[in-house]
């Protein structure tokens, strides 16, 4: 449920800067999700070379990042905002820094993919466009949460992370088990273990823009949410007798 | 770097348990306007209040109530209960004039005596018999110099007029006077808007050093300062006290809707 848009301010050109601010967040964002459909993309059409433009496209976001960084300490020295203007502005500097670090685990798909298409295709990988549908719808409402101030979209944001690491969990295990029927796929495997890790990253970094999203909206902080990626605790199956 | 800070953090003989002062359903008229609707609340000697809010919002008026002021307005009338360490301050044998030592003001405009530095300061100890001796008296003006941190840049020059100070160093002037009768609690009506940034960079580190000692409540128009200096925040709107709390609290997540449209600037 979106929130009621703020009273304006008395000086309208700080709401305009306010605005200008968010756009330019809800742009990154927007870039971003491509970023990572375009990835996966082309993962599962073995087109290295879109791989390859995906990686290069991301400096674009690192561009946008520093804009905004730089937007939203200008309006913070000029403005001394407080309360809910100030929270504003900490949540998109803190977001436009966390789409900034998703965009780097986009590029580092891209690149892999590009590997990967030209080496044999490994089997486990049908797994991944549907994390990366998970993580591409959690990114999407995160950002729109931001647009709509809505926090309780935030917070359902925050609850569809185990189904990622979930997936994740899954994936890791099938792979290990590929990987130790025919070394052959090591390298392959690899660059997918790598892959879907990044996915899972970027699941916990779009909880984490909903958590600054609820924080801005409302004020307080959530306490910790459940961890259910299992994966540090996997040791070496016994050896056999 | 200050050498009263010791002095100014020194615990008073009297103990901090419960507030040092307290306001319950004061309600003040000016004829038949009512200004103030029904405020309470307390001021303790460990934190600077401040107290916000728009024009007219009753703020000066109730800081006002404390010590009494509003009885030099004729059409003033105040109703509920201020009580000082217990005491009612508004009992027909309460006397005003130590009243007003034991809760001194500050205000606005630097207001010192036409007088040297030195008699701005001594005045009101020697009129309250604070001093038996000339060596007494020059003792409690250097400490209230020292304690307002004016003390080296006035020394050597006690015998001019007050008035050739600087518009900051006076306003630290009258801080000084009004701690040399050794108050409880000081008022301080905008005690700011007068200086320039330095200025007022020095009565706010002033204040910070006189924390703890006495009760200080501020009327402030300026945001940032009440942000900066003090632990309490009062929002006052149209005679209303709309919410009271932490400033840390008033500042990054007010719970009144008006409270947050007149801190971000929303107000009106």
């Amino acid at each position: 449920m979106p929130s009621e848009p703020p009273t304006p301010h008395t000086v309208k050109s700080f709401d305009e800067e306010i605005d200008e601010l968010r756009t330019l967040v809800s742009q990154m964002g927007g870039l971003a999700e491509v970023q990572i459909a375009s990835a996966i993309d082309a993962l599962i059409r073995r087109d290295g070379e879109l791989g390859l433009k995906v990686a290069e496209a991301d400096a674009e976001l690192d561009r946008l990042e520093g804009e905004a960084e730089a937007m939203a300490v200008s309006i913070i020295a000029r403005r001394a905002p407080m309360a809910d203007d100030l929270r504003e502005l900490v949540a998109a500097l803190k977001i436009s820094a966390i789409i900034e670090r998703i965009g780097d685990y986009a590029k580092n798909i891209g690149k892999r993919a590009s590997s990967m298409a030209a080496s044999a295709p490994v089997q486990p990988v049908a797994i991944i466009p549907e994390m990366g549908r998970l993580v591409a719808s959690m990114l999407k409402d995160a950002l729109d949460a931001y647009v709509e101030r809505d926090a309780r979209l935030a917070i359902d944001v925050m609850m569809r992370d185990t189904q990622v690491d979930d997936l994740y969990n899954s994936l890791f295990r099938s792979l290990l088990t590929y990987m130790m029927e025919n070394p052959h796929h090591i390298t392959s495997s690899a660059h997918l273990l790598f892959i879907a890790k990044n996915l899972e990253r970027i699941g916990d970094h779009a909880t984490n823009i909903a958590e600054m999203v609820h924080f801005q909206v409302t004020g307080q902080h959530l306490v910790e949410r459940p961890k259910a990626d299992q994966t540090p605790l996997y040791t070496d199956p016994a050896p056999k007798p | 770097m200050n050498e009263t800070a010791g002095l100014a953090h020194a615990p008073r003989l009297a103990s901090n348990a419960g507030p040092k002062m307290s306001a319950r359903d004061v309600h003040v008229f000016y004829g038949t306007t009512e200004a103030l609707k029904g405020v309470s609340l307390d001021i303790t000697t460990d934190e600077v209040i401040a107290f916000i809010g728009p024009s007219g919002c009753g703020k000066s008026t109730f800081l006002r109530c404390f010590n009494r002021m509003n009885d030099t307005v004729a059409s003033a009338r105040v109703t509920g209960t201020i009580t000082l360490e217990g005491e009612d301050v508004y009992a027909p044998t309460m006397d005003v004039v130590q009243l007003r030592a034991r809760v001194g003001m500050v205000f606005q405009k630097p207001n010192p005596f036409p007088k040297s530095i030195y008699e701005n300061i001594a005045y009101g100890p020697r009129i309250h018999g604070l001093a038996r001796s000339r060596s007494e008296l020059d003792g409690i003006v250097e400490n209230a110099l020292q304690r307002a941190g004016l003390w080296t840049e006035v020394r050597d020059r006690l015998d001019e007029p007050g008035t050739a100070l600087s518009g900051g160093q006076q306003q630290r002037l009258c801080i000084a006077r009004a701690i040399a009768v050794d108050p409880e609690v000081i008022l301080m009506d905008e005690p700011c808007s007068a200086l320039d940034p330095i200025a007022t960079a020095k009565v706010e580190e002033l204040i910070d050093e006189l924390r703890g000692r006495y009760a200080i409540v501020i009327v402030t128009h300026n945001m940032q300062q009440a942000a900066r200096i003090s632990q309490k925040t009062a929002f006052f709107h149209l005679g209303d006290l709309v919410e009271f709390g932490d400033t840390r609290q008033i500042f990054t997540n007010p719970r009144e809707t008006r409270t947050k449209d007149y801190i971000t600037g929303r107000y009106g």
